[in-house]
């Protein structure tokens, strides 16, 4: 058993239960042990009781921020569409957050999908989340019945073996690559902080692709997506894709096709990501839900490269920050906007 | 129907020849590192993996997406808008080093669509070639399903592996029609034993969860307690209907470009808002909750009323790439409990 996610695990169903407790919030976001090893399930506690069932893990790969909307409504008393809410504060909900999630409750704050005053938020620095397909890779693909982790390490266990990997190996790319790890904002703590981190190469992934030609990038797109089923998984995980009807389920107008043709699974793909310029805050969420093991977080990843060269923003580290796509300044760069010349020719 | 062996230095050439004759597909890995069906061309015997590939074999039955028919979309046309029989691309199949579970899938899928046009005709075309399983996965749960892992339903061979070469027991007459050559042997009785002992090994733990299922009350099961757990973690993806081997829901869209259309009929999943959206704006599915629970309903109860068997086959690919680890392993237990 990892020693410091242990530690965590016990502070957060701690403080859980007396917040539960005291009534301070009516619900409690946070992760219970999965039913296969290297699995981890979200999960709600309603009372000091089930905050029993609250553990922490390298595993938690989803951002709880995703269900925060949601879940604030669950507690609101019952009321018909269209009707305002009741005067006076509404219940709260506690919620565990690392660096990338706090960054993403940041952004919710701004965009108005949370309210700040109802969230009690924990904080936990995170280690770096470990991705499950990674570890299988590590031991040769075979079937694992058993992971046990400490705090630098994974024994991975399956029939007829027993292994040991390097645990920040098979730590996922996107927090392989994460400048803060610790909360941005948050109410109490479990763990201790463990301050920002310097990565000179941080957009390496990126830079390898925007070294290959235009035709060569192309065909990495068309390759990366080829198996795509459309489940939506990468965009049904994400806190920032909050719209009431996505523009891909849209049939009036209809923007794109709903099987598996190239130019549709191509389309949604591009738009999600654009969707996400300057919103993202690459927490990798969307990459670990995909079935198919397609890694559409580089798509972001690019974006995200591009606003801070562009605007020198990076969502959801300021409160009060301006939003970049949603703020005109008349300075602003649009060297990339196309205005004359032939196909391609961007002066 | 006789059994027969092809060795392992003989079955090279048998694939080759059929896949002269056949269109065949088989589980072949991926740069990702997981196996997918991928159309064989008889250089190499595929080594099947223990437990099923990625994406079921819906996809050869239910494609994605199934052109039902062309039109002319010009009104100009005087046969603008006739329905014109679509193009069709392919010759008969063979799928190779299909799991008993997917093969099974297949059987129930086609209680539902026994009178649809496509899905029949693609399965006439089928033969699948069934590889018994000598051990499952984690995420393997056939037997409590109704299955086995040494299940034949919806097979149209049987094959058991041994250390000598393939032990081959036709079912069908399709699958009987893929050994009209000259690569085998009748198997001695050692062989035959083998094949034999494995399967009464692997039979022993069959339950018969659907029946039990179809006697409880349908609204006990609606009305259980735990439906707003199991959803409150979902995040509403189609994940698992889409990898599952017995979802087959769709929905069916005209598309039209430059006087030219054709009507597709796609998957669609009952996780979605969409699936059950009204014209009028009306969803009476329009909760989460409701969503989750009618996939599990459909598959555990609504369909065991209507068609006898649960409509899962255990293949465990829903637990192993849910997101947000749902179980359906522990839905079925809960239902049973109720
Ligand atoms: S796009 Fe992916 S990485 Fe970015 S915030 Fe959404 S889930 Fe996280
Ligand atoms: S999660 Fe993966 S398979 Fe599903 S829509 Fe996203 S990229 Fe495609
Ligand atoms: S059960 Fe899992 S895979 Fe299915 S819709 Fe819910 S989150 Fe997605
Ligand atoms: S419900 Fe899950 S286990 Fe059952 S057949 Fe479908 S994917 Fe397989």
């Amino acid at each position: 058993m990892s020693i410091v996610n242990q530690k965590i695990g016990g502070e957060i169903q701690t403080i859980a239960s007396s917040l539960l407790e005291s009534g301070e919030v009516a619900a409690f976001l946070g992760y219970t042990k999965g039913s296969l090893p290297g699995m981890m399930r979200p999960y709600v506690a309603r009372d000091s009781g089930e905050a029993g069932n609250l553990s922490w893990s390298s595993f938690c790969v989803i951002n709880l921020a995703n269900y925060l909307p949601a879940l604030l409504r669950s507690v609101e008393p019952p009321r018909r569409p269209n009707e305002p809410p009741p005067e006076g504060q509404l219940p709260k909900v506690g919620v565990v957050a690392t660096g990338c999630w706090s960054r993403n409750m940041v952004v919710q704050v701004q965009e108005n999908q949370i309210d700040r005053s109802r969230v009690v938020i924990v904080g936990v620095s995170s280690r770096g989340m470990v991705d499950r397909r990674k570890v299988e890779r590590l031991v040769g693909n075979r079937e694992i019945t058993a992971i046990e982790e400490e705090d630098n390490v994974l024994i991975v266990r399956g029939k007829g073996f027993e292994e040991t990997i390097n645990r920040w190996d098979a730590v996922r790319d996107n927090c392989k690559t994460c400048l803060h790890p610790d909360p941005v904002i948050y109410d109490e703590l479990a763990g201790g902080l463990s301050g920002d981190r310097q990565i000179p190469d941080r957009f390496h992934e990126v830079e390898e692709i925007e070294a290959l030609s235009v035709d060569e990038r192309w065909k990495w797109f068309q390759e990366e997506i080829s198996s795509c089923l459309r489940c939506y998984a990468c965009r049904n995980v994400c806190p920032l894709c909050y719209c009431p009807t996505c523009f891909v389920d849209d049939s009036r107008p209809q923007w794109v096709g709903k099987s598996t043709d190239e130019v549709d699974t191509a389309l949604f793909h591009i738009l999600r990501a654009y969707h996400c310029a300057g919103r993202c805050t690459d927490c990798g969420s969307c990459e670990s839900a995909c079935p198919m093991g397609i890694r559409m977080r580089l798509f972001t990843k690019k974006l995200q490269k591009d606003v801070i060269e562009l605007y020198g923003f990076e969502p959801g580290l300021e409160a009060d920050a301006p939003l970049p796509l949603s703020t005109y300044k008349v300075d602003d760069p649009e060297d990339f906007i196309i205005t004359a010349g032939k196909k391609g020719d961007q002066k | 129907m006789k059994p027969l062996v092809v060795e392992k230095a003989q079955a090279g050439s048998w694939l080759r020849k059929l896949c002269q004759e056949f269109d065949v597909f088989g589980p072949v890995e991926t740069k990702k590192g997981f196996y997918n069906w991928k159309r064989l061309d008889g250089t190499i015997v595929p080594h099947i993996p223990q437990g099923v590939a990625k994406v079921s074999i819906k996809t050869f039955f239910f494609p994605q997406p199934e052109v039902m028919f062309e039109f002319d979309a010009r009104p100009t046309d005087p046969e603008a808008f006739r329905p014109i029989e679509p193009h069709c691309d392919f010759n008969p199949r063979v799928l190779f080093g299909v799991r008993p579970c997917d093969a099974r899938s297949v059987a129930l899928n086609a209680m539902p669509y026994r009178e649809d046009p496509y899905f029949q005709r693609k399965r006439k075309e089928t033969t699948i070639v069934a590889f018994l399983c000598e051990e499952g996965c984690l995420t393997c749960f056939c037997t409590l399903t109704g299955g086995s892992p040494v299940g034949i339903e919806g097979a149209d061979m049987a094959v058991t592996e041994l250390e000598t070469g393939f032990f081959l027991e036709p079912v069908t007459e399709k699958g009987l029609r893929l050994l009209d050559y000259e690569f085998f042997r009748k198997p001695t009785a050692q062989e035959k034993s083998i094949a034999q002992e494995r399967k009464k090994g692997a039979q022993k733990s069959v339950e018969d969860t659907a029946s039990k299922l179809r006697s409880k009350d349908l609204m006990d099961l609606y009305n259980a307690h735990f439906w707003a757990a199991v959803a409150e973690s979902c995040i509403n993806c189609g994940a698992c209907t889409f990898l599952c081997p017995t979802c087959y829901c769709f929905d069916i869209q005209d598309e039209a470009l430059r006087g030219k259309g054709r009507r597709i009929r796609y998957w669609d999943s009952c996780m979605f808002p969409l699936f059950t959206q009204h014209a009028s704006g009306h969803n009476p599915r329009g909760e989460k909750l409701k969503r989750v629970r009618n996939r599990f309903m459909h598959k555990l109860k609504y369909f065991p009323d209507r068609f006898g068997p649960i409509s899962c086959v255990g293949c465990g690919r829903c637990v192993r790439d849910c997101p947000v680890n749902i179980d359906i392993r522990q839905v079925m237990e809960g239902l049973m409990e109720v």
